[in-house]
């Protein structure tokens, strides 16, 4: 088992959230994060997922999203090279003897600090997930009031092409989507 | 043309080809019952519970291939449908369930029936819609009956609010188009995974082919036997694949699974490549996946890429239409005859092959198989569909009616919906009208969706209901008897006077509980006009042999007892449970966890017990 993220493009229609969530809760997928977003393209969003999966658990996971009916495309980006990042606002304790160190902390993870009052600090921070976990850690001793991270996005590096077919697949089909004339071309 | 939504409605319906609707009104969908009285040429079949419409669809669908069509309203209505929806997801049916929906403003206020069915629904249909405007009815319904009969089949639920079917909108059939950039329903697999393929086929030396319901939804009988036949290898379906392989083709080797028969377990173990068309390793054919043919080597064929690993590892998978797969395959494959592997298949059949009952002496008892092997001599020259429902008389059925052409047996198979066969025997009826049907149900299950009998009543349609009554919920009691020191907790069942039931919906009923009454009681029913309903009296406590316990080893069979009058002359000798070393198969199963499962570890525990109770 392995975290494997999965980029997944989708029309931007009611429920498709839920058809993508109640999938995962169906077929017993453990999703370890869940983000959306807009794209480039006006009626298609972008689904970062990170499931904890065997490489072969993820090819299933990949299938099954391809099988919903507003799903655009896939991509595992798990194996390939590619930025994953993460968003984290930690609002943390401070005293006046603290305050040194925590911003020290700042400095060492390239943090920012956004809001600033007598006793908290509200820290900004960015990077891979596991980058902010360990920001959250080593902050904790100081007394952590609040934590909130957006999951993780993610996008392959260079310029290779994303597949467009699930496992297994010849990926040459695109004659089969006959019907394709509603300008949601996925052509990368 | 402007239209109101509820005109929309069936002008699709119209288009699609659409010749039967089955559903049940109610306030949400009232425009639109009230638009169908201006299109006559639709025939909708009132039915007395909404669960009756999605299997009458079901039912429909399967026996004609074509979309089945149910409609209902929202709330209770929609609800009723999800038993039926999710039967013929897990059948991969193609059924098109249109809801009515309270009005667009009145939608999140918990109005008066109010249900988010399109919620409700999600994980049991393919694709499903929530329709708010007039002007987007069209596109749903078009979308709504290709998806549902593209790729791998199955159910799609349009939910349309009242508001929609009222107001009018342009009705442009042409501009209403699907438009589905994400559905992919075909793939093709690579080339080198057909040569792959090939390779595999061409080298095995004890080839075996699961049949599955795929070859019948891609009518793909013809092809399959061809290449069975040019590689001499032998075939076995699964329950819904029974039919798609004629009963009487010497390829076909019978059932596989949990109450198929025992030499084909036996193959299945010991073969050394699978080829599984269009079927999907369900528990109830693999048994315990840990020790599922670890000889063989498999190739999956399935339209659907999810089915792919999803519980068998497969080497090789073919991603596609099985006609494209068939004929790309079949000239890469040598011709060849495997005669040592049909010398050993056919010596572990012997004599139960025969099957043939009709041999042994009339005990004065009268048995479910007896009534299904006399059902099948008497009907086998008819164009005849069987519909079963679920349980011990649906396994009868598989084993003891031998079906010769595709879509002549409809069962719920993966969802096992108890009170499917009757409402589903209505909807195959209304495909088939020049064919007879026969229902074979249980006391059980016919008492869940009796009320469908007005139905049948009142459209003046004839199905002949065999209702195979042993005074019990037979296969839980079969389970009891087997797994739970025969204590029948809550499996007796009485029932009403079923020919009395019948006389009382003015049908005909007829009581047998004789072996010699079965032949006159089947002829009477085929001579009576309209539906019989035929209360068949047989032994409460039969049970269903062979079988494979639920997670045991597929070769790990229970089979019938000696004394068992029901035994077949001269064959299975060894009933008893399986030795552990039975068949030549690696196994990775822990004892513990084999014996926990195998009725042979209890009674040899049980005398134990009582001697530590006496002192």
């Amino acid at each position: 088992m392995a975290k494997h993220t999965l980029i997944a493009y989708v029309e931007d229609v009611p429920g498709v959230l839920n058809r993508i969530s109640s999938l995962f809760r169906r077929r017993n997928f453990n999703i370890d994060s869940l983000t959306v977003g807009r794209t480039e393209q006006t009626g298609v969003s972008r689904l970062t997922v990170v499931v904890e999966a065997t490489d072969a658990g993820a090819r299933i996971v990949e299938a099954n999203l391809y099988k919903l009916v507003n799903v655009l495309r896939v991509d595992d980006l798990t194996h390939k090279s590619a930025l994953m990042r993460e968003l984290g606002l930690v609002k943390v304790k401070v005293t006046p003897q603290t305050r040194a160190q925590v911003l020290q902390l700042v400095e060492v993870f390239r943090a920012r600090v956004v809001d600033v009052d007598e006793e908290t600090l509200v820290i900004e921070v960015t990077g891979t997930p596991e980058k902010i976990g360990k920001f959250e850690l080593v902050l904790r001793p100081y007394g952590i009031v609040e934590i909130v991270r957006t999951g993780a996005v993610a996008m392959a590096r260079g310029s290779a092409l994303l597949s467009s077919a699930p496992p297994l697949v010849r990926t040459d089909t695109s004659a089969d989507h006959g019907n394709d004339d509603s300008g949601l071309s996925m052509s990368v | 043309m402007k239209l109101t939504g509820a005109e929309i409605i069936w002008e699709c319906l119209q288009k699609e080809g659409v010749d039967v609707v089955f559903g049940y009104p109610g306030g949400a969908i009232l425009p639109t019952y009230d638009a169908m009285t201006k299109y006559p040429k639709i025939h909708h079949v009132l039915v007395r519970h909404e669960q009756g419409a999605t299997h009458m669809a079901d039912g429909y669908a399967r026996a004609s291939g074509k979309v089945g069509v149910a409609i209902a309203t929202s709330g209770p209505g929609a609800t009723n449908m999800v038993t039926g929806i999710a039967t013929a997801m897990m059948d991969s049916s193609p059924i098109v369930c249109i809801t009515g929906q309270v009005g667009s403003k009145a939608i999140g206020t918990d109005a008066f029936q109010e249900t988010d069915v399109t919620g409700v629904t999600l994980p049991i249909t393919k694709h499903n819609y929530l329709v708010t405007k007039p002007g987007d009815i069209a596109r749903a319904i078009r979308e709504a009956f290709y998806i549902a009969k593209s790729g791998r089949p199955g159910p799609v639920l349009v939910d349309i609010t009242k508001d929609a079917q009222q107001m009018t909108a342009e009705f442009d059939w042409e501009g209403a188009a699907p438009r589905l950039p994400g559905y992919r329903p075909s793939y093709h697999a690579p080339m080198s995974e057909y040569a792959r393929a090939a390779d595999l086929i061409n080298s095995a030396k004890r080839p075996l082919i699961l049949a599955g319901q795929g070859i019948l939804k891609s009518g793909t009988t013809a092809e399959v036997l061809a290449l069975a036949k040019k590689a001499g290898i032998p075939i076995t379906t699964t329950l819904l694949g029974l039919g798609v392989i004629p009963a009487s083709s010497p390829l076909n080797l019978g059932m596989m699974g949990m109450h198929g028969e025992a030499w084909v377990n036996q193959a299945i173990q010991q073969a050394d490549l699978l080829i599984a068309l269009g079927m999907r390793f369900d528990d109830r054919v693999t048994g315990n996946l840990k020790t599922y043919a670890l000889n063989a080597k498999k190739i999956h064929v399935d339209i659907d890429p999810t089915e792919i690993n999803k519980n068998v590892p497969v080497d090789v998978a073919l991603i596609g239409d099985l006609r494209e797969v068939l004929a790309l395959i079949e000239p890469q494959v040598k011709k060849g005859t495997h005669s040592d592997w049909w010398t050993s298949i056919n010596a572990q059949r012997g004599d139960a092959a025969v099957r043939d009952i009709q041999a042994l002496p009339d005990s004065g008892h009268l048995y479910a198989a007896h009534v299904i092997n006399d059902l099948w001599r008497l009907t086998q020259k008819r164009d005849t569909i069987v519909v079963t429902d679920v349980g011990q008389h649906q396994m009868w059925e598989a084993q003891y009616y031998r079906h010769e052409k595709p879509r002549s047996l409809i069962t719920s198979g993966g969802l096992g919906t108890m009170g499917f066969a009757l409402p589903a025997a209505i909807g195959a009826k209304f495909a088939c009208p020049d064919k007879d049907v026969w229902v074979v149900v249980g006391d059980g299950g016919f008492q869940m969706t009796s009320c469908e009998l007005a139905t049948a009543e009142q459209e003046g349609i004839k199905v002949n209901v065999a209702i195979i009554n042993n005074s019990f919920l037979g296969m839980v009691r079969q389970w009891q008897e087997f797994f739970y020191d025969k204590r029948y907790a809550a499996t007796p069942m009485t029932g009403p006077d079923f020919v009395k039931l019948a006389e009382a919906y003015r049908l005909k009923g007829l009581r047998c509980n004789q072996r010699g009454d079965v032949k006159s009681t089947v002829e009477k029913t085929l001579a009576t006009k309209g539906t019989v309903v035929i209360d068949f009296v047989v032994e409460k406590e039969d049970s269903v042999f062979p079988m494979v316990p639920a997670g045991a080893d597929l070769d790990k069979m229970i089979r019938r007892p000696k004394q068992d009058v029901m035994l077949e002359a001269g064959s299975d000798k060894d009933w008893e449970m399986p030795a552990a070393s039975a068949a030549p198969v690696k196994t990775s199963a822990t004892p513990r966890g084999r014996g926990k499962t195998l009725p042979v570890a209890k009674k040899a525990a049980r005398p134990a017990l009582r001697k530590s109770n006496r002192r």
